[in-house]
């Protein structure tokens, strides 16, 4: 009962002003643990999806569901099982890089991982990663020790797996 | 037609009859066509007011109340009152102006941003940027205040948007597709909830506020009759079953009655009909009802498991599920009534052992003796509203309520100062109907103004101040857990009650003997004006209680009982108050 466990929650909402402040607001007040929020369009017109990873156990997460459920403008709510689930988040990463050497280390690391380079400047690199949010720490611990300037991540967003919908 | 002329169209498409506000400058386009409509404005002195008057509206009638409000301060006023009808799942459709929308978030005069501080105290909130939006908005705000469980919405009206023309259409479509309320309980639930009853051998009916909502209350007592059961309240649920029937044990909880709370410790099977298992109701969680099955009916999935665990749920409208039980139960062969005449004759022993003493001749007047004399003076059907802290309680525990919508209260959210605009908006609802406030000195004060309303209008409710210079309940709490350190809450010798109300040419009385409240207050709702009657009552008088966060039996401070009970009662206080 009081295993704590992250879900990963999809909910089609409308795509309207003031939403996002809904779903937020609620988690405030309610006292739920967000870790992170994602939002955007959807496939269907007028509809945004939201995906919320949060930390809780079972009867915190019912409740979640059941709450957000309450909102008029949300549509469906699901939580989705992690084993069935594809979870991907995109990072952009500046990097120092005052040598050249630094900076074609830097470049084979971004390789390795399928990251990109979509800036450059004489003392600076952005990579541009995708992956599952681990990956993504996985290149951020080998790049730090040169210097990181700036991160952007977009925190994961996800869908389940196979050709079921919610 | 204007933005403005399409709210007023709209609220009268959707049956309403009286509105209470306030005016102010953003309202002025809205005002202005209120004076040449034929629709009701009720001018409150208070914008908080307006919005218990339409509370106490909704309660009272089963309609959506609606009140009205200017931006900013108008707004933020109208805010207590709102978040009341929240908590108690009122349906009201509260009306606020707004700046201009080109002036919006720019911190304009009288700019507060409505739409966010009301998000987590309504069911749903609208703003209108274009008077289009109008006629869609309010069909869909009374279809969601009213539907389902009930609840507050909503709307911000901008000036610009009230004073654009536009082509109204006749049929407004209200789009909502994220909103669908469950009505029929799941049949297999509803079966399952069958076969806990039948085989319970102990069981007990909670009613909240719900029974009422849903008007389930012929079911309810149907349900009760066919099991045996005995049946306790909510605060919320007073009024749901008839308080004078054998099986009724009266409202359960903090402040509940003894044998109510005794015996939804024993029960093996607990059917909570349309309640939220509040921490006022339910006392300590793991001790509740620790040995029941308990089945939930409620309209909204999320109640179910937020405060107890439950072994039954069924999400539905409390009138079909209880309709549908009654029909599963009917058909056994053994009635479930027979089957509990053993626990049923239990409870009444029980209950016969605990028959709160309501009569004393002290002066100054016991509050039992208060209610009794309230009780003796108004009819079965007289709508009675109270303000919150001990008169609320003495009312809740001491006062018989009959039949539903007659106890009107502000239970979740604890408003001082509910009992009398409640009370406007009940009477204006129920012209028909004597409605009686029974306020606290201390909450009503805090409405007094509002003496200016019923006397404008000529709404003759008549308000019972049971004055003890206290602000008494937490005055209570500073006697039993605090040491007897009385901070902050020794109330001084002013104002002097009677005055006040002449002050608005409203009749004023003071009674201080046994027997005068009874005739003063007959006698005030026999004059068809309104009036107010001070009540001087003994300060020291405790309605005993269970500690915050204890289990239901564990009861500090001594019951008055009508007579010591001869026989042996199965169950005895815990503890007696200290230091008292």
């Amino acid at each position: 009962m009081d295993k704590q466990r992250t879900h990963i929650i999809s909910a089609l909402v409308l795509h309207k002003p003031g939403v996002l402040q809904r779903v937020s607001g609620l988690f405030t007040r309610r006292g739920f643990n967000i870790e992170n929020i994602t939002v955007g369009t959807s496939e269907q017109e007028n509809m945004a999806r939201m995906t919320i990873i949060a930390r809780g156990d079972e009867k915190v997460l019912e409740q979640i569901t059941k709450q957000l459920n309450k909102l008029i403008e949300v549509i469906k709510v699901r939580d989705l099982d992690p084993e069935n689930t594809v979870k991907r988040e995109l990072c952009l990463i500046k990097v120092y890089t005052p040598t050249e050497r630094v900076r074609s280390e830097v470049i084979q690391y971004a390789n390795i991982f399928r990251g990109r380079i979509i800036d450059v400047s004489p003392e600076s690199l952005t990579i541009e990663l995708t992956g599952a949010p681990d990956k993504i720490e996985a290149l951020l611990d080998l790049v730090r020790p040169f210097g990181i300037k700036e991160v952007a991540r977009t925190g994961p967003t996800a869908i389940s797996r196979g050709s079921k919908t919610i | 037609m204007k933005g403005s002329e399409a709210i007023i169209k709209s609220l009268k498409d959707q049956g309403v009859d009286v509105v209470f506000g306030y005016p102010g400058g953003v309202l002025l386009p809205l005002y202005d066509v209120i004076y040449s409509s034929d629709l009701k404005h009720i001018l409150v002195r208070h914008e908080q007011c307006a919005a218990h008057a339409a509370d106490g509206y909704a309660r009272a009638s089963g309609k959506a109340g609606v009140c009205i409000g200017t931006s900013g301060p108008g707004a933020t006023n109208l805010v207590t009152g709102i978040a009341t009808a929240y908590m108690d799942s009122s349906p009201v459709v509260a009306i606020a102006g707004q700046v201009s929308t080109p002036l919006i978030g720019n911190d304009a005069f009288q700019e507060v941003d409505t739409i966010g501080m009301t998000m987590p105290i309504t069911k749903h909130n609208f703003q209108a940027m274009h008077a289009d939006e109008i006629p869609g908005m309010i069909k869909s705000a009374f279809y969601i205040a009213e539907s389902g469980r009930p609840g507050p919405v909503v709307l911000d009206l901008p000036k610009d948007v009230q004073d654009e023309e536009f082509d109204f259409e006749s049929a407004p479509s209200m789009e909502l597709p994220g909103y669908k309320p469950t009505k029929r309980g799941h049949p297999l639930q509803i079966k399952r909830a069958a076969e806990l009853i039948l085989h319970a051998q102990k069981p007990v009916i909670l009613a909240g506020g719900g029974v009422i909502l849903s008007s389930s209350s012929e079911e309810l007592l149907k349900l009760a009759e066919i099991t045996g059961a005995p049946v306790t309240t909510t605060l919320m649920g007073k009024g749901a079953f008839p308080e004078d029937h054998p099986l009724s044990l009266g409202m359960l909880g903090m402040h509940g009655k003894q044998v109510a709370n005794f015996t939804v410790d024993d029960c093996d099977c607990l059917i909570a009909v349309g309640c939220r298992f509040s921490d006022r109701t339910t006392g300590s969680i793991p001790l509740f009802a620790k040995n029941a099955k308990i089945i939930h009916i409620d309209v909204d999935p999320a109640e179910i498991g937020k405060n107890v665990d439950v072994n039954v749920p069924i999400v539905g409208d409390a009138r079909i599920i209880l309709q549908s039980l009654i029909r599963i139960l009917s058909q056994h062969k053994t009635p479930a009534m027979e089957a509990n005449a053993a626990w049923t004759r239990h409870v009444t022993k029980l209950k016969n052992a605990f028959i709160p003493r309501l009569s004393f001749d002290d002066i100054p007047l016991k509050p039992q003796q208060t209610i009794k004399e309230i009780s003796e003076a108004i009819t079965d059907d007289t709508i009675v509203t109270t303000d919150v802290g001990q008169n609320q309680m003495w009312m809740a525990h001491y006062f018989t309520s009959k039949i539903p919508r007659t106890f009107l209260s502000s239970g979740g959210l604890g408003t001082m100062g509910f009992g009398f605009p409640a009370a406007i908006g009940a009477k204006v609802a129920k012209p028909e109907t004597d409605v009686v406030a029974v306020c606290g000195d201390g909450g009503f004060l805090m409405v007094c103004q509002d003496l200016a309303t019923v006397k404008d209008y000529d709404i003759p409710v008549v308000i019972c101040v049971l004055d003890n210079r206290y602000l008494g309940m937490v005055a209570q709490w500073q006697k039993l857990f605090y040491n007897n350190r009385i901070s902050h809450t020794k109330l001084g010798e002013v104002p002097d009650f009677v005055k006040l109300a002449e002050s608005f040419d409203i009749r004023g009385e003071k009674v201080e003997k046994p027997g005068e409240l009874r005739e003063t207050l007959k006698d005030a709702l026999r004059s068809g004006e309104p009036a107010l009657i001070d009540v001087v009552i003994d300060p020291d008088e405790i309605l005993p209680m269970v500690p915050p966060g204890r289990g239901l039996t564990e009861i500090v401070g001594e019951y008055k009982v009508e007579r010591e009970y001869s026989g042996e009662i199965p169950y005895k206080q815990s503890s007696k108050v200290e230091g008292d």
